[in-house]
């Protein structure tokens, strides 16, 4: 039997992917912004994070009442849990977009350091670890969402490499650069970040469709 | 009046002898809505919906003051029909309560009454009603078989049916499903979701879940008044009223 429930749960799932657009959009254009040396470019993506904040608000409302009215149980249950973190993740996502598009006010009208290599290595790992976490939950697809997990390590070893490099070749040797180097460096903990949340987000997942907690447990993975 | 408050209560007293049962209410209720009545036995809200139908007038010692409006009309004047408005705010109670004929005369009796002719316009209407009570599937091969020999769920849906066919424009529940089981509760609530697109709706229950489930606006009384009226979301998540917050979280007492 559909259930009226049923159309609210869709009207939320509906919201939570036009959020998850949002903030891929957001990590999309800060980076681009990056690349292209655009300041017009991470200017809006810090003028649009308003509406994403926003729309943070709106989701979690629409959860609690959603708990409220329905008391859910079983898989709803886990469906508005999740939905209410993945939520949080994606604003804080969006977050780490405007940081990025900061940054890049900072460093745009100085010359250029470096060649970016590594960034943008790290910047397409953590734009499909978005894509496939916010798929894998649309999806309700916890195999995609394992998959997610375990490019993690890769994200976090270019960071270390960006940040080896900028430090012992570039600031060690020249401190003048740091203006233009702890930009650099900053880039690429934010992109890290992003796709810490973007593991949280499938941990989330998994949760959602097997019930079975991997936070904290990576061995529960296989 | 706003056009979107259907029926407005207006400082209403209500003594059973020298009982003081309800005092000084002043409630809207919205059109197309569900509004839901919760508070704990003898709080008076079976009778205050009593009076939306002036069902209080059957009662011996009962008096009451205050006024209530149906639409602009004041329904409690000498002028106004009893009848008429019963027709136009029907009731359906805790326990379902079909005339012991068959299904299809359960429905056409009201029409009858109601002074409505031809065989044919009145099938229609049986046809429509059952449909709307989402019973028609269940039914449609044994219309003249005895309303009695239908499950409980199957009974209220039929009192659902036979109070839609005479076109209310205002829907009273009281308890509806207390003695109901889980999958005929859940069927009740779906059909009272769907008929609000349709009709004013007020459900009185005990079941404060159910409460939350199904309606849009909650008023909560204790002893005779109306602690807080607000919108259900309102109610269930941030409720002003201590006592309200103490009710619906089971803390009572």
């Amino acid at each position: 039997m559909e259930r009226h429930f049923d159309e609210e749960l869709k009207e939320l799932h509906k919201d939570l992917l036009k959020m998850g657009l949002m903030a891929q959009e957001a990590i999309y254009k800060s980076i681009e912004a990056l690349k292209e040396r655009d300041k017009a470019r991470a200017r809006e993506v810090i003028a649009n994070d308003v509406i994403i904040d926003r729309m943070e608000l709106v989701i979690d409302d629409k959860c609690i009442d959603l708990i409220a009215r329905h008391q859910p149980m079983a898989g709803d249950l886990r469906f508005l849990t999740t939905s209410m973190k993945i939520n949080g993740d994606l604003e804080r996502i969006a977050d780490l977009a405007v940081d990025i598009a900061q940054r890049v006010l900072e460093i745009c009208d100085k010359p250029i350091l470096k060649p970016l290599i590594d960034i943008p290595k790290l910047s397409a790992i953590a734009q499909e670890m978005i894509r496939d976490a916010i798929d894998s939950f649309v999806k309700k697809d916890a195999e995609l969402a394992a998959k997610v997990m375990l490019s993690d390590p890769e994200a976090d070893r270019l960071k270390d490499a960006v940040q080896d490099e900028l430090i012992h070749d570039y600031m060690a040797k020249d401190p003048k650069a740091s203006d233009r180097a702890v930009p650099l460096l900053l880039i690429a903990r934010h992109l890290e970040r992003i796709c810490d949340h973007a593991t949280n987000i499938a941990e989330d997942v998994i949760y959602m469709v097997e019930a079975k907690v991997v936070k904290h447990h990576p061995e529960q993975l296989k | 009046m706003d056009s979107s408050v259907k029926v407005k209560a207006e400082h209403i007293d209500f003594f059973y002898g020298s009982t003081h049962a309800l005092k000084g209410i002043n409630m809207y209720l919205y059109a197309n809505q569900v509004t839901a009545i919760i508070g704990p036995s003898g709080c008076g809200k079976s009778t205050f919906i009593r009076l939306i139908n002036r069902m209080h007038e059957l009662i011996p010692n009962a008096r009451m003051t205050g006024k209530i409006y149906l639409d602009n009309q004041d329904i409690l004047s000498c002028c106004a029909d009893p009848v008429e408005i019963r027709r136009c705010v029907g009731m359906v109670f805790q326990k379902p309560n079909p005339f012991p004929k068959s299904i299809f005369e359960n429905i056409a009796y009201g029409l009858e009454v109601n002074g409505v002719r031809g065989r044919d316009y009145i099938e229609d209407k049986v046809t429509e009603a059952l449909k709307k009570a989402a019973l028609w599937d269940e039914v449609k091969g044994r219309l003249h078989e005895s309303a009695l020999r239908l499950s409980g769920g199957q009974q209220q849906r039929l009192c659902i049916a036979r109070c839609l066919a005479v076109e209310p424009e205002v829907i009273l529940f009281d308890e509806p499903c207390a003695s109901l089981d889980p999958i005929s509760t859940g069927k009740i609530e779906e059909l009272i979701t769907e008929l609000k697109k349709d009709y004013t709706i007020v459900i009185v229950t005990h079941n404060m879940q159910q409460a939350a489930r199904v309606s849009d606006y909650t008023a909560f009384f204790l002893l005779g008044e109306l602690v807080e009226f607000a919108k259900t979301q309102d109610i269930f998540t941030a409720p002003r009223d201590k006592r309200t917050e103490a009710y619906i979280t089971g803390r009572f007492g």
